[in-house]
């Protein structure tokens, strides 16, 4: 009988009734080779890094200088400082273990450790960027839900040629499109920054950076939610024609419920792995965003990094925005078993 | 003499239908530059309390389609469907009865079982609907399914449709159709997709079910040997009409309709000589053909019997009325129906 007392009528509503699984052994090979291929993702991120920016045209030390006269004896030194008068192998380990440790050495221009640097931007940037994605994937999902329920209908025909067609606008153009539009010509939003100087109180400077996101924010959601509301499409679709649907309707179900209660948990389980993709790849995703808005994050950061070429700064925040897409890769195969029990064997 | 009219025979069947449909049509617009298809053209089919009626048919014939109409899913075009002597209305309030009531068992229940709902919430899942959960839901929960043949019930509560084999999934399919208590099962197919060491068990539910609770059964079929296990009365269909009905011994073991004739004669058990091809073109439900509906396929046309008989002109060009949904053995054939036939 004690199988019969977990099954109590009414929590069966609130959620998949745990049940105690035999043997933690698949578990833990799911979980363990899961953890693997991240791990060996983040070292190929790793390796490529240091790389990719060498090949890069510049010289950092003649860009710094630029317009400066300086002797010999002074760029040596400097080539000294940044330790690029070592050898490739040298800079390489002394690299990898800077990176093991966390040190990602310090900036060419801003001479402070790169940390300091990604720690002072990242806040910003996940503002912006989360704040950005959570209004995406919320309005994406709830119009890819009612387009695909109502499939070829007037209403799923204008809202996804509407969201293709933002889709495929390029970010900057329509952040600064904005920005003359509504910033310095109609004057309703700040036309860059965050944060308006002198500004007080808590409750003010939460007001006044509202204020300012609101135009990177729009751009944002407005160029990604149509991927989000697609999948759901898509998704929807799949689930339209499928038997358990007619079961439900049959049993008298109402068509709203049909889809609340069977279609869209259903349906969302693909939706779930991309955004979850999308959770790393903002990060990394807004750097036109914050160039064309001045946002000080780690976008505009990677942007000003790149002209001198700031080597430590670059090679960081490679291996952060490239590492963030492989955590967040990693948490929704992690997640997705929690809600497929499909998967969960 | 008309054509179609036949002595209704008394066959003992049960009275007052719970579930029919009367002058039933059921019509799809076709897709562009083709014509609409008329997937049930004109059918009356009675199904009796306590009665299995089998509605067997080749795909793409609109037994489905029926069967779909029946259960309030498809709206038809015309005619109606009774249901316990009253005219099916389709606004949401009116069909609650009827889903309570009827209740639709699929073909595979892979997919007609929700894969991320636990058996104990797609079984309880029609109470809920119609009398919200109730403190008593577990006990009718386990009473369904223990109908449906899974014992001990309280196992097989949290499992998924995943974990179970097909026979227990179609169970369970059965039991969150019983747990409603209805008076029809409406099933589709309902043993096509499983092994044939499982088939036989579920036709047995399903006849223990009718011998022990009453209820009744439309079993949509394209297996005339099925039918003849488990049902009472068998209505053949052919392009969206029902072509010969009846008791099931008289309508498979002497079929009047030259169709049913084909389909049985296919059968490696029916001995009844050569297995008889049809010929022509597959049936398109959007180009029907004029006369008889069967007439271009026809074997006893073709051979010529048709005009021994004196009515190949008529099977080209007069249709054969419709047959009444009752239990009376008929035929929708004016060979059969022909005084001069030897």
């Amino acid at each position: 009988m004690d199988t019969a007392s977990r099954a109590p009528a009414g929590r069966t509503a609130a959620g998949p009734p745990r049940r105690g699984r035999p043997g933690l052994h698949p578990a833990v090979r799911y979980l363990g080779g899961r953890v693997i291929t991240a791990l060996v993702s983040l070292l190929a991120v790793m390796v490529t890094s240091f790389f990719l920016f060498r090949v890069l045209p510049g010289d950092p030390v003649a860009a710094l200088t630029q317009g400066r006269a300086v002797s010999v004896d002074q760029l040596e030194a400097m080539r000294r400082d940044f330790g690029l008068d070592q050898p490739l192998p040298q800079q390489f380990l002394d690299y990898c273990l800077g990176m093991l440790t966390l040190d990602f050495g310090m900036s060419y221009e801003y001479r402070v450790p790169v940390s300091e640097l990604i720690a002072e931007r990242i806040g910003p940037t996940l503002l912006l960027a989360g704040t950005g994605t959570v209004l995406a994937a919320m309005l994406g999902l709830a119009l890819g839900t009612r387009a695909g329920w109502r499939r070829g209908s007037l209403m799923d025909r204008v809202d996804t040629g509407l969201a293709l067609t933002l889709w495929s606008v390029p970010s900057f153009w329509l952040g600064l499109l904005l920005i003359v539009l509504l910033a310095s010509g109609a004057g309703l939003f700040p036309t860059s920054g965050m944060s308006t100087p002198g500004v007080e109180g808590a409750f003010n400077v939460a007001l006044d950076v509202a204020h300012h996101m609101v135009l990177p924010v729009a751009t944002m959601v407005a160029v990604v939610y149509a991927q989000y509301m697609m999948i759901m499409r898509s998704s929807v679709l799949d689930e339209k024609g499928a038997d358990y649907l007619t079961t439900a309707r049959a049993k008298g179900l109402r068509d709203a419920a049909v889809l609340r209660r069977h279609a869209v948990p259903n349906a969302l389980l693909p939706t779930v792995t991309l955004i979850f993709l999308n959770l790393g790849r903002v990060v990394s995703g807004v750097i036109l965003i914050e160039t064309v808005f001045a946002w000080p994050g780690l976008g505009s950061l990677f942007y000003s990094g790149l002209r001198v070429p700031d080597l430590p700064i670059v090679q960081a925040l490679f291996v952060v925005f490239a590492g963030s897409v492989i955590v967040m890769n990693l948490l929704a195969d992690l997640v997705y078993p929690l809600l497929d029990p499909r998967v969960r064997t | 003499m008309s054509a179609p009219a036949d002595a209704p025979r008394d066959t003992g069947a049960p009275a007052a239908p719970v579930l029919g449909a009367a002058g039933l049509r059921v019509a799809f617009a076709g897709r562009a530059g083709r014509g609409t298809a008329r997937a049930v053209d004109g059918v009356d089919l009675d199904i009796g309390a306590g009665e299995i009626v089998a509605l067997v048919g080749e795909s793409g014939c609109g037994k489905s389609t029926l069967a779909r109409a029946l259960l309030g899913l498809v709206r038809p075009t015309e005619g109606r469907v009774v249901f316990r002597g009253r005219a099916l209305g389709h606004r949401p309030r009116e069909l609650k009865e009827l889903r309570r009531r009827v209740q639709l068992v699929l073909q595979d229940p892979t997919g007609a079982l929700n894969p991320r709902h636990t058996v104990y919430d797609a079984v309880a899942e029609g109470r809920r609907i119609h009398s919200g959960s109730t403190a008593d839901e577990q006990e009718h929960v386990a009473e369904a399914l223990a109908r449906a043949g899974l014992r001990p019930p309280e196992r097989f509560f949290l499992r998924y449709p995943h974990e179970l084999s097909g026979g227990q999934r179609q169970r369970v399919a059965i039991a969150g159709a019983l747990v409603l208590q209805p008076e029809v099962i409406v099933a589709d197919e309902p043993v096509a997709s499983l092994d044939a060491s499982v088939r036989g068990e579920i036709l047995q539910l399903l006849l223990r079910l009718r011998d022990d609770y009453g209820l009744a059964a439309l079993v949509v079929t394209h297996d005339l040997g099925l039918a003849w296990n488990i049902a009472d009365r068998a209505a053949v269909m052919y392009l969206g009409r029902v072509v010969e009905t009846g008791p099931v011994e008289d309508v498979l073991s002497a079929p009047r309709h030259p169709y049913t004739r084909a389909l049985l004669s296919v059968l490696p058990e029916s001995g009844s000589g050569e297995p008889q091809v049809l010929a022509g073109e597959p049936p398109d439900p959007t180009r029907i053909p004029g006369g008889c509906r069967f007439h271009v396929r026809c074997p006893v046309l073709a051979s010529g019997a048709a005009a021994a008989a004196g009515v190949a002109e008529r099977c080209r060009g007069e249709e054969p009325g419709m047959l009444s949904g009752s239990g009376a053995a008929q035929v929708a054939c004016h060979w059969a129906h022909a005084p001069e036939r030897v």
